[in-house]
């Protein structure tokens, strides 16, 4: 990101990361939250989930800042994201993000 | 084109709690306003601080009013437009609870409209969620009092030959002491209406427009969900505090979407125990399942 | 506050009154009514009582909403009734089908007026008894009785609360007009003497609870909203869980349930008082007013030497079917008088199989049957007439 000067707070704010985990067997391809990602991390692929319907797939997962927006407008309760942090973490089972 | 096989372990999504998620998939179609809608119910109730054992759904039938088999609190699905009376009866014996209402157009305010203007009159301090999504979708897309004039439905294929409902207009003049429309698309705003209207004393009614591609959205030409979605984004204004006279929602030019109403007015239990004063004195805590609620000064 | 709710007693009562002094005493503490005649003087001496019990009385805007209400305050977990007449009896049937599905434990108390329609707003009829068992659509087996006096005004409105506690199902109190307007001695006894029934808890955590799992007698164990239990109650068909099952293997193990919950439990449920039965050469079944013009019609028929006996029916429904067939095959003759063109007497045909004649004493609506019409009846039956 280009600054025409560095912000006095740059070392001690830290833009968070996230990972989007898609559960895709849940999804019925509606498009809103490949539409509606503020950083544009999601496009519809070309594969069929066990429903016959096209998921979203991340297609840069390195643009994500963990904003829920998709999350948010899921109907399906198939798509989320989380801290790219703890998902790194734990990878086989993914734990329950704290609610606030 | 592939398809993908069937994974064997869905990731746990983070509402998973308060998701009957044994029940799923639901059964709201595909781009279906609902689903977000519910979504943004659970957030809200999250977010309100509310115990979670004593809060109820309680709804009454229709695609919306499905919301209450989904959610993993104490939820009750009734039957057609009478879930607000229900839910009056349920708030009553056990003031404790907190009690959100969610249904339909239809379901609230033609079926259930006279129970809806006595329950906002006395102002019975429950919340009423109520989804527009512009028709009849669980029967197949009927006409309904919130179809705009002259738009296709199955019992109107000429053109709907009835005005709409102003649904916060009739809201806020039948005593509502909070009124919010919002679309689905307004989610973060939505969430935190709701949140507003569960922490308001008396009778909070909180209006969604959703869209509904299959029945509604197929049937005008208006194209996929997400076309919806687009629309909304483009032609609505946010107007807080207005009076919902001024706010229709106007297809041809704006939908005015915000918070309309915000007061205070004593609720039915306030009013209660005021005239009920003479007859016993202070109001007796039982400890049970009636406890008093403090009145308002 | 003194705790009121037992007016210990005697008193020369209204039977309306005494309808809601026996409610109270059982442990209503939510009234949702609207007013109707001949009914209205239940709900308007709840209006007064309730709060000084600290419970609460709401005149809801129609009768719909009164029902929808008392069942939304039984999961609330508090013992809730309503009270209305014919035309208002109409409106609730759906919710009371909800009630039924739902195994919302409720009382509702119909004052039969003269119908259909409007009818004779002030004026007595019994026509509602076949609407209290099939008014709501599907099928499903039902609860009701009929007092007939104040004074079992008093008692069988205590015993509709445990009933509907018990089986955990709205149960009905077919009253009528004249029961409901007269005034009569009404003792109300000691708190102590008062057996009241509540409704069974579950006895397993949150984890292992099914909202509709029965207990060996049928009836599930109920968690009220607000203990914890996260139950989902509708009025689809559903199964165990609560959760709505559409398809027949659900279907019918709902149904199936529902009714045997109630046709089960009979023998406990069922309720009559049996008069001069073991010598009858024929005997009066009646209920409600009727049964109190048929109990002087048996004493006059008595003095005048003929064997007649009396069935005073306290519970409608279910109807005491092995009662009537044994009592049918010892007798010349069944006799029923009621209020209406014949709506028991079917059930009484039906039992009793063609074993005696059954003959029916009706009376359109408007005044009660005068023990001399039933007189005549008994006389006749015994001459082998009609």
């Amino acid at each position: 990101m280009k600054y025409w000067r560095k912000p006095l707070d740059l070392e001690t704010i830290k833009a968070s990361k996230g990972k989007v985990i898609i559960a895709e067997d849940r999804c019925k391809g509606c498009g809103f939250c490949v539409a509606y990602c503020p950083r544009d991390v999601l496009a519809m692929s070309q594969t069929f989930n066990a429903k016959g319907y096209h998921t979203p797939a991340v297609i840069d997962g390195s643009k994500c800042v963990n904003c829920h927006f998709c999350e948010a407008l899921c109907p399906e309760f198939a798509i989320f994201s989380m801290e790219a942090t703890e998902a790194a973490q734990s990878k086989t089972s993914l734990s329950r993000r704290k609610n606030k | 084109m592939k398809t993908k096989k069937a994974e064997n372990a869905v990731p746990e999504h983070p509402m998973e709690g308060l998701i009957r998620s044994e029940r799923l998939p639901h059964i709201w179609c595909a781009g279906c306003g609902i689903g977000t809608v519910f979504g943004s119910l659970i957030a809200a109730i999250q977010k309100s601080g509310y115990d979670l054992n004593k809060t109820a759904i309680v709804s009454g039938i229709g695609c919306t009013a499905r919301m209450a088999g989904y959610i993993r609190l104490d939820s009750f699905h009734t039957t057609h437009g009478r879930a607000l009376p229900f839910a009056t009866g349920l708030k009553l014996a056990n003031q404790k609870l907190k009690v959100v209402v969610v249904s339909g157009d239809g379901d609230l305010l033609a079926i259930g409209g006279n129970h809806f203007i006595h329950a906002a009159r006395r102002n019975i301090d429950i919340t009423v969620i109520c989804v527009n999504n512009l028709n009849y979708g669980m029967t197949g897309g009927q006409l309904a009092p919130s179809t705009p004039f002259g738009a296709k439905t199955t019992t109107s294929v000429t053109g709907c030959p009835e005005e709409p409902f102003n649904f916060c207009y009739l809201a806020s003049a039948c005593g509502a002491v909070y009124v919010a429309r919002w679309t689905s698309l307004h989610i973060r705003r939505l969430t935190n209406s709701i949140t507003e209207a569960m922490q308001k004393r008396g009778f909070g009614f909180v209006e969604i427009l959703t869209p509904c591609p299959t029945s509604f959205g197929r049937r005008n030409k208006i194209g996929t969900a997400l076309e919806t979605l687009k629309f909304y984004h483009e032609r609505s204004v946010i107007r807080n505090d207005i009076d919902p006279k001024e706010a229709p929602i106007d297809f041809g030019n704006n939908i005015v979407v915000g918070k309309f109403v915000d007061t205070e007015r004593s609720t039915f239990l306030d009013n209660y125990q005021l005239s009920c004063k003479n007859l016993i004195g202070d109001w007796p805590d039982f400890g049970g399942t009636i406890v008093s609620e403090k009145p308002t000064s | 506050m003194v705790d009121n709710a037992v007016l210990t007693g005697t008193y020369f009562m209204n039977g309306d009154y005494a309808c809601c002094e026996g409610a109270l005493a059982a442990g209503c503490r939510f009234f949702a009514g609207y007013p109707i005649t001949p009914a209205t003087e239940i709900g308007e001496r709840m209006s007064h009582r309730l709060p000084e019990l600290g419970g609460i009385y709401i005149q809801m805007e129609d009768e719909i909403a009164s029902m929808s209400a008392i069942l939304g305050a039984s999961w609330g977990g508090v013992k809730a009734m309503t009270s209305t007449s014919g035309p208002g009896f109409s409106l609730m049937m759906e919710n009371i089908g909800l009630g039924i599905c739902m195994e919302t434990p409720c009382v509702i108390c119909n004052v039969q007026r003269a119908g259909p329609s409007t009818g004779l707003p002030t004026l007595v009829g019994q026509g509602d008894m076949m609407q209290a068992r099939w008014g709501s659509h599907g099928h499903y087996e039902v609860i009701a009785l009929a007092p007939s006096s104040p004074q079992e005004m008093f008692d069988l409105t205590i015993c509709a609360f445990n009933l509907s506690e018990q089986y955990r199902t709205p149960v009905m109190i077919m009253a009528d007009e004249v029961v409901g307007h007269m005034n009569e001695r009404v003792v109300i006894p000691r708190k102590e003497e008062i057996k009241i029934v509540g409704r069974r808890k579950p006895k397993v955590s949150a984890d292992d609870y099914l909202p509709y799992r029965p207990d060996p007698d049928g009836v599930a164990p109920m968690a009220n909203c607000g203990d914890g239990y996260r139950i989902h109650i509708t009025g689809l068909t559903h199964d165990e869980r609560g959760y709505p099952g559409m398809d027949e293997k659900t279907q019918a193990q709902m149904v199936n349930r529902l009714i045997r919950k109630i046709s089960g439990n009979r023998d406990k449920i069922i309720r009559t008082e049996n008069i001069h039965l073991d010598d009858a050469d024929v005997v009066v079944v009646a209920y409600g007013i009727s049964a109190r013009s048929a109990r002087q019609a048996v004493r006059d028929a008595r003095n005048r030497g003929i064997r007649a006996g009396l069935i005073k029916l306290e519970t409608v429904w279910p109807f005491p079917e092995t009662l009537i067939r044994d009592v049918a095959s010892r007798v010349r003759a069944l006799i029923m008088p009621e209020i209406n063109a014949g709506q028991m007497v079917l059930e009484l045909q039906r039992c009793a199989g063609g074993a005696c004649p059954v003959h029916l004493v009706a009376h359109m609506g408007g005044s009660i049957i005068h023990p001399a019409t039933i007189l005549s009846a008994i006389e006749d039956s015994i001459k082998g007439k009609k």
